[in-house]
């Protein structure tokens, strides 16, 4: 395998399924039929594919590996460049591993357009895979915000009845924060003069223009995480989005922001990034306790959960800014966990909606009465979701807990408050649709998951209780890269330190 | 071997749950039954082979979580104090396991119920297995889930579904303390495993942190922390009010995990950790004061309630407590030992009330029994058995740990000893007022069931009464068997460094140096006075207690409703945040973030963009629009500054 381009098969097998897809032709049904299927087994074959990317990394280096690299523009030094490292791997193979299942979740849900449906879906892959794989500015801004095109069509077209408004709100915060993020990776390119990635990451940019790159990155990753106060687009999106939709935007497009932390902020503008730490820090705890208290107020469950991937994501921002072994590590598993949790839990609201096309937590109640095998799923998903060890929510919550409490105890305190408002708003909301008597008779009729259903959860669980029990297959692919990047942090601003005890 | 008795009980929950369609009822009751009579057996085997014979051991399984110098493990300790454990775990839960399969007779969801108390086995038997702080922490949630499933049992009760979050959510805040203490543990001592903390601890007395935005004494903050889940698992003052509501789970839950095993995690955690303990004096006494206060509190409440099984609850309450301040007198194999007493003697006392209500058609208030001892003879007996023992009346079991813990409390010589001496005979004299008023209100008197109910009384099956026998066993040999072991003379030969003890805190050692003997009488003179008051009450003259209850009426008024913190947490926490909630969410993100922000810039960007074109009004021309926009601007701040 070894002489293969890997990640750029990755990245594009899906725009050939895409292809092929738009060619079919024929009767309605049969191209339903067939589209379903193709998308379906491009998603599986580029998962697979992708596996190929983990056996091959090597989780000792902090090296890009399986780096591709060709000319593409020579006259203004932009190539075409990828590789992934210890901080990139693993959310190509969260995005590659949630596509199948996102096709199998809209089997049956979605009924016109099919076709158009996929082929988004496809392109979608494309472009997330190639965002993290990208190692050329260029490359990774077309991928970063080409994300978002087929994601607006998916809530444009195949989304609920306020889908107007929400992807209006959606592509009104993004498109602010791309905007400036632009501007940063063009001073850059004027700065370094070449648009690779690994180049600008060694690059020493002084630190007055430090602090406004760093708040331009911060504008656009800010919005995708999504941090306090700019998550409002966030409950909106979901609501409106379908099914699968929410499974991406929640399991991958949301780890956007967070990576970028992580693959430019953090490296690039280390003086910058210490800087903004307390304001990190301040953002994160409110978003967690913030939207903990509102998540428990929700009537909507898609809503709910978005609240509560808000609060998740503020662990993430937070671990990864202690700059702690533990907490960049525990942030990235935080990811990797919320990215299968939040993902199950948006399929789970799927189930319901399939069957009676209601959000609302009031139409539901006692389902545990007809739908066991739901309430199974649920109880796992839950579980994680609040961190119970065992479960992978646990890992990442714990390691950033551990990592905060090394940097600053308020924090850690305050964070870890979390904990409580946590498995408070997701307890009554499991109790409020699963348990109690059978009021409503149309809930009363709801069959329990089919065997693609079960198909769909299945694996889901594993990688939860696979995470939660033996999470190092996960931390071993990261410690080398986060070791790494610790180590340049440090030495950065002991450098710069230095600098500023010369100057004196 | 050792492995197999850990696992077995998961491996059974495994098959009852999720195979309990196809291996019926029968099959779900024979597995985990026989999982459990096997690790009860290969556990009394570890007992006589580690804590008698001495061979200590560790078996490390696979890494658990690495990352950076955070190293943890899944492993299995063996020790002294864990062999103590898994004699009380699994012998008291092959009881239960037994005891259920009548109890349970009439449910539809029987395998769900085995497959619970069995994974809820396992992850005890991992907490007292854990050989480092996560592992425990581990075996703590996984107790606690398992705790909400069986409060929330029958989850078409309301009120059960009530009780089983707030027992999680309770819990959850002594968590948050627990989680933290590890993380201050980790960055104290470098390790989060118990054998290099343990080392470690005594040159980190007195060493000092900053912990929030205080100086303060290291070891001393961290105990403390730990300590908040401790109150929190084992229903101490303050973190307790779970405890009694969680009574709405079925009987044998109740006196599996809310008597015998699960809430004495908190016990067992500060005797594990007493290494460091002994070195955070303050520590200790806070955990004396509090459980000194528990003990009484909880009697008080205790006194006045007529659910049959909260009258237990409360009273496991003040026993918890009875263990705690053990602990803090630094008598730790006191409290270990009135651990094993207590949850022989209170698995039966709840089971014994578990028969009574299903003799009785599941009533549970006392004010609506009476009269039924010639009924049920055989449960009248064990309930005997079981509030004798718990009384501390002479040769049964609880008589020999609860004056252990009372000598050690006075032989302790502070003033925190005095004080949760004198604190816990009193409550002493509560515990067998209230017994005995149980046991009068339930079994003497007049019958005031109605018929129908009283010509349905009968005695349990043998798949009842059977467990009950052992339990009542367990109740009458364990202290005059164990307390030679425990806290006799060669105390130290059987503990061997599992429980630590500095020199001059060893209060057990002070106490067999003799105490007077006015003081070595106060228990016993305490629980007899305590049966004759209820004698008195309920028996010679029934209606004193009304008289009483005029007389002091706001007095049992505020005892009655458990003084009061159930309503005032309402009011403080549960009903502000469901406010602040709401409130943020209409206020915070809906008129003030999305007002100024997006709602704001979209109403004027529509005003802007309808006056400046009506080229398209697809949104993805905006957003090309205001790319080329951007570019230009930074363009032109090149040029400028260029």
């Amino acid at each position: 395998m070894a002489g293969w381009p890997i990640l750029s098969l990755t990245t594009f097998l899906p725009l050939v399924g895409a292809a092929f897809i738009l060619m079919i032709r024929g009767e309605p049904d049969v191209v339903i039929r067939n589209s379903r299927n193709v998308a379906l087994w491009t998603t599986l074959v580029t998962f697979l594919l992708s596996l190929f990317i983990w056996i091959n990394f090597d989780p000792t280096t902090a090296a890009f590996q399986m780096v591709e690299k060709a000319d593409w523009i020579p006259a203004f030094k932009i190539s075409y460049h990828m590789g992934v490292d210890g901080i990139s791997m693993l959310f190509v193979i969260l995005s590659t591993f949630l596509m199948p299942l996102c096709i199998l979740a809209s089997w049956d849900s979605i009924k016109v357009h099919v076709k158009e449906y996929m082929v988004a879906f496809l392109i979608l892959e494309t472009m997330m895979v190639g965002m993290f794989c990208a190692l050329d500015f260029l490359a990774f801004y077309m991928f970063f915000e080409g994300v978002l095109i087929p994601m607006f069509v998916i809530i444009g077209i195949w989304g609920g009845p306020r889908r107007v408004y929400s992807a209006f709100k959606f592509f009104l915060y993004t498109l602010l924060g791309s905007v400036l993020m632009l501007l940063a990776i063009l001073v850059i390119y004027f700065i370094t003069g070449t648009t690779d990635i690994p180049t600008a990451l060694a690059a020493k940019i002084s630190p007055s223009l430090q602090f406004w790159l760093w708040l331009a990155f911060f504008a656009s990753f800010a919005v995708k995480v999504p941090m306090w106060p700019v998550h409002t687009w966030l409950p909106d999106a979901h609501v409106e989005a379908p099914t699968a939709g929410s499974v991406i935007l929640a399991g991958v497009l949301l780890k956007m922001g967070g990576y970028g932390f992580l693959r430019f902020s953090i490296p690039m503008l280390p003086e910058a990034s210490a800087y903004f730490t307390p304001l990190i820090y301040t953002l994160g705890v409110i978003a967690i306790i913030y939207t903990s208290l509102v998540a428990l107020a929700q009537e909507d469950m898609k809503k709910l959960i978005a609240y509560s991937s808000v609060a998740h994501m503020g662990y993430v921002t937070i671990g990864m800014f202690t700059l702690t072994m533990q907490g960049v590590q525990g942030s990235i598993i935080q990811m990797l966990s919320h990215g299968v949790v939040s993902a199950a839990l948006f399929l789970i609201v799927g189930v319901v909606y399939d069957r009676l096309h209601s959000r609302d937590i009031a139409r539901y109640g006692g389902l545990v009465n007809n739908m066991p095998k739901y309430a199974v799923v649920f109880m796992v998903m839950m579980l994680a979701s609040v961190g119970l060890p065992g479960t992978s929510g646990f890992v990442g919550e714990f390691l950033v807990i551990i990592g905060t409490f090394q940097a600053n105890t308020w924090v850690a305190f305050l964070t870890a408050s979390g904990v409580v408002l946590g498995c408070t708003y997701m307890l009554w909301l499991y109790r409020r649709v699963i348990f109690g008597k059978l009021i409503h008779d149309d809930a009363r009729a709801m069959p329990d998951l089919s065997l693609r259903e079960i198909l769909v959860f299945a694996p889901l669980i594993v990688v939860v209780l696979w995470m939660g029990v033996y999470p190092s297959s996960f931390l071993n692919v990261t410690s080398a890269s986060v070791a790494n990047l610790i180590h340049n942090y440090q030495t950065a601003l002991a450098e710069s330190g230095a600098m500023v005890l010369a100057g004196r | 071997m050792e492995v197999a008795a850990i696992f077995l009980p998961l491996l059974a929950a495994f098959i009852a749950g999720l195979f309990g369609r196809w291996i019926g009822d029968r099959g779900a009751q024979i597995v985990t039954c026989g999982a459990l009579i096997l690790s009860a057996a290969i556990s009394v085997f570890l007992f006589i082979d580690v804590g008698l014979h001495g061979h200590n051991r560790v078996i490390e399984l696979f890494t658990f979580i690495a990352s950076g110098t955070f190293e943890v493990s899944w492993a299995l300790r063996f020790d002294s104090l864990t062999v103590v454990m898994l004699i009380v775990v699994t012998v008291v839960s092959a009881a239960v396991h037994v005891y259920s399969v009548g109890y349970m007779a009439h449910d539809h969801h029987k395998p769900r119920f085995m497959a619970y108390l069995s994974l809820f086995t396992f992850f005890m038997l991992m907490l007292v297995t854990a050989n480092n702080f996560v592992q425990l922490f581990f075996g703590w949630e996984g107790v606690g889930l398992c705790s909400y499933l069986l409060i929330g049992f029958w989850y078409e009760k309301p009120s059960a579904c009530s009780a089983a979050m707030k027992a999680f959510i309770v819990n959850r805040v002594g968590d948050f303390g627990f989680a933290l203490g590890i993380a201050a543990v980790f960055v104290l001592f470098g390790s989060v495993d118990f054998a290099t903390v343990f080392a470690k601890a005594p040159s980190l007395a007195g060493q000092s942190f900053t912990f929030l935005s205080w100086q303060a004494d290291a070891l001393t903050v961290t105990c403390l922390l730990l300590f908040m889940g401790a109150m929190g698992k084992s229903a101490q003052l303050g973190l307790h009010t779970w405890l009694p509501d969680a009574m709405e789970g079925p009987t044998p839950v109740s006196a599996l995990i809310h008597a015998a095993t699960m809430v004495t995690a908190g016990v067992f955690m500060v005797a594990r950790l007493s290494p460091m303990f002994e070195y955070a004096p303050i520590a200790l006494g806070v955990v004396t004061v509090v459980g000194a206060a528990t003990a009484l509190i909880a009697g008080t409440i205790g006194m006045t309630q007529f659910d049959i099984k909260r009258v237990i609850a409360y009273s496991t309450m003040s026993q918890l407590g009875y263990m705690f301040f053990a602990c803090g007198v630094s008598a730790y194999g006191a409290g270990i030992f009135h651990l094993l007493t207590h949850g022989f003697f209170k698995a039966l006392l709840f089971l014994g009330a578990g028969s009574v209500i299903h003799a009785m058609s599941d009533e549970q208030d006392m004010r609506n029994m009476g009269g039924i001892w010639k009924l049920i003879p055989f449960t009248y007996g064990v309930m005997w058995v079981g509030s004798l023992a718990l009384a501390g009346i002479p040769i049964f079991a609880g008589f020999y740990s609860k004056d252990a813990i009372l000598e050690a409390a006075f032989a302790s010589g502070t003033e925190l000893g005095a004080f949760a001496f004198w604190v816990g005979v009193g409550a002493a004299l509560l515990t067998a007022f209230y017994s005995w008023r149980l046991l009068f209100l339930t079994f003497h008197g007049k019958p005031r069931a109605n018929e129908r109910v009283m010509a349905h009384v009968h005695e349990s099956p043998l798949v009842m009464t059977i467990p009950l026998g052992v339990l009542a066993l367990g109740s009458i040999f364990a202290g005059m068997l164990f307390a030679p072991i425990l806290i006799g003379e060669h105390r130290g030969d059987f503990w061997q460094g599992s429980l630590v003890v500095l020199g001059n805190h060893d209060s057990i050692e002070a106490a067999h140096h003799g105490l007077p003997a006015w003081i070595e009488h106060q228990p016993l003179i305490a629980g007899l006075s305590g049966i004759f008051i209820a004698f008195l009450c309920y028996v010679m003259i029934p209606d004193l207690p009304g008289k009483f209850v005029r007389l002091f009426r706001p007095l049992h008024n505020f005892f009655l409703r458990k003084w009061y913190f159930d309503e005032l947490y309402d009011a403080m926490l549960v009903k502000p945040a469901l406010v602040l909630g709401r409130g943020l969410w209409k206020t915070g993100d809906g008129a003030i973030i999305d007002g100024f922000g997006p709602d704001g810039v979209a109403a004027r960007t529509r005003a802007a963009a309808a006056r400046a074109a009506s080229l398209e009004s697809g949104y993805v021309f905006h957003y090309a629009f205001a790319m080329v926009i951007g570019l230009v601007v930074i363009i032109t701040w090149f040029f400028v500054r260029g």
